[in-house]
């Protein structure tokens, strides 16, 4: 028996497994995960290692270790606040895609989406995703604030969080508005035109609002220009804040609010 | 089963060995003898040297062990020779929850609904875009305007009072107050009841709310065609874009 060649896919799993012994061991490996580190000691299903997968993230770090057993039914939140976040996420990955390709300019913007679904490899299926993700993260998220006000979620000591609730459903839909302008098409221009006419009724200085907010009496390629800062940099930037201090509030508060 | 963080029982067992380690002298060649007596609560020769304390003067006692016994004038009634440092108020170092919660870890309960719901809604995105493209019009026309021109959708309600009323009152009025109400709901809202059954009027109000929006929205989408005129979309064709 031990003089029989061994089947191949025998030794090749041997190989592997002193390989990645060899790695593990190295030094380069573990000054990278710290010590207590599954990838370090390997995972098996106790406690101790349930909590390390937590500890030992910066990203699960989000959340703590143990939670309320209801918290996790997802009848309760129905995973809309996760679901908002998450669409984030995900509009920022496909939102960076399309950077690339785009020149917020009167003369270059149309062209470039055009060129974009017609010459660059998932360019199309990108940039559909980044508009359907996005109406999807404004729908989510107004549904999101429905079920916690169903919940009465936004009673003491939740009273704040509401509020930040509030002010992240409104740059959501800022961050939506200032994104429809960019394709520079016909929708764009004129959903767009309608939209600024109507924060022109401002009182006192609609006209200065409106001045602002389109960098010109009318729109233009200024406008351009400033909504797109606004929208891949300066609304995304303020909604990670405030997103930070929503998750933040949530573990301050308690966690999420008690079965009803 | 609780476990103790490393560095605190390292800590609880350095300090039982300094405990043990000062009475050692004090006892001199007693102390093994003391450890081996084990179960005795107070160890006679310790016993016997509290009662003789009493009587003694201090020094004797206090020089030869320089440990852990007292000064004679401390001890009170009967030879005991315990103080009181202080008092530890329970709950005030071990948090102890008159009701204890249910808790389960996060993972994998949690994270593991997250991540199918994340992969859920990647799907379905990725999926209907596949299959359904995101518009792309003519190139932005200053002179064409398009008929109707409509604002996106979650502003379309807005676009909707415009019809009825006075800009004022449509686009900063209504809206104005519809927002403070709701950043105000905490505040306004006192009940403290969270029971569906007990909070009525506030689950009437809001909802009564949501559906102003939600129907306007759905007028303005579906309902209005050229010149922004009320339509029906079975008879005259969908004007919305998304
Ligand atoms: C970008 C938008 C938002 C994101 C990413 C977000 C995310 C979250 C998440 C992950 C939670 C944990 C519980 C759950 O998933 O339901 C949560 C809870 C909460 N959110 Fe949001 N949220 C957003 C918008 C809002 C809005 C618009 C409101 C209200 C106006 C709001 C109010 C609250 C409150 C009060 C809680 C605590 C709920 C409870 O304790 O049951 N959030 N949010």
């Amino acid at each position: 028996m031990a003089d029989d060649k061994k089947p191949a896919g025998q030794a090749l799993q041997e190989q592997l497994g002193q390989l990645t012994e060899q790695v593990q061991g190295s030094q380069a490996w573990s000054s990278i995960f710290r010590p207590g580190s599954i990838f370090r000691k390997g995972y098996n299903d106790s406690p101790r290692n349930r909590s390390y997968v937590i500890m030992n993230s910066v990203l699960y770090h989000l959340h703590p270790v143990k939670v309320k057993r209801h918290a996790v039914k997802v009848s309760y939140t129905l995973c809309l606040g996760g679901l908002s976040f998450f669409l984030f996420i995900l509009l920022t990955v496909t939102g960076i895609f399309l950077m690339f390709f785009y020149r917020p300019t009167a003369a270059q913007a149309w062209d470039d989406i055009q060129t974009l679904q017609t010459a660059v490899g998932f360019g199309l299926l990108v940039r559909n995703m980044h508009r359907w993700a996005a109406h999807l993260m404004v729908l989510s998220v107004f549904l999101h604030m429905a079920r916690v006000f169903y919940h009465g979620a936004y009673k003491p000591p939740r009273e704040f969080n509401w509020v930040i609730g509030v002010m992240l459903l409104q740059f959501t839909l800022l961050l939506s508005f200032t994104g429809y302008l960019l394709p520079w098409d016909q929708l764009a221009l004129w959903a767009v035109t309608v939209g600024t006419n109507m924060m022109g009724f401002t009182p006192v200085f609609g006209e200065q609002v409106r001045f602002v907010l389109l960098g010109g009496v009318e729109i233009g390629t200024d406008t351009l220009l400033r909504w797109y800062t606004l929208h891949v940099l300066m609304l995304p930037f303020v909604v990670v804040i405030f997103m930070a201090i929503h998750f933040w509030r949530v573990r301050k508060d308690g966690g999420i609010s008690g079965p009803l | 089963m609780t476990e103790i963080p490393e560095h605190l029982r390292k800590r609880a067992e350095a300090a039982k060995a300094k405990a043990q380690g000062e009475a050692a002298p004090s006892a001199g060649d007693a102390a093994p003898a003391a450890a081996a007596s084990g179960d005795d609560k107070i160890p006679s020769h310790l016993l016997d040297r509290g009662t003789a304390a009493a009587d003694q003067p201090a020094p004797s006692a206090g020089s030869a062990g320089g440990g852990l016994a007292a000064p004679a004038g401390s001890s009170g009634p009967d030879g005991h020779n315990q103080r009181l440092l202080t008092v530890v108020k329970s709950g005030s170092i071990q948090d102890t929850k008159a009701t204890p919660q249910d808790k389960v870890h996060v993972w994998p309960h949690l994270l593991l609904a997250e991540f199918l719901a994340a992969l859920a809604v990647t799907l379905f995105t990725l999926l209907f875009s596949i299959f359904v493209n995101a518009p792309l019009l003519e190139l932005a026309d200053f002179n064409k305007t398009p008929n109707p021109s409509k604002a996106p959708w979650y502003f379309l309600g807005l676009q909707e009072l415009l019809t009825m009323f006075h800009p004022m009152v449509a686009g900063v009025t209504i809206p104005g107050i519809g927002l403070i109400v709701l950043v105000m709901a905490p505040y306004m809202d006192k009940n403290p009841s969270k029971r569906p059954e007990d909070r009525k009027f506030a689950i009437s109000l809001m909802t009564v709310h949501l559906m102003f929006w939600s129907v306007l929205v759905m007028i303005g989408s579906f309902f209005r065609g050229p010149g922004f005129n009320f339509i029906f979309p079975w008879n005259s064709g969908l004007f919305f874009e998304l």
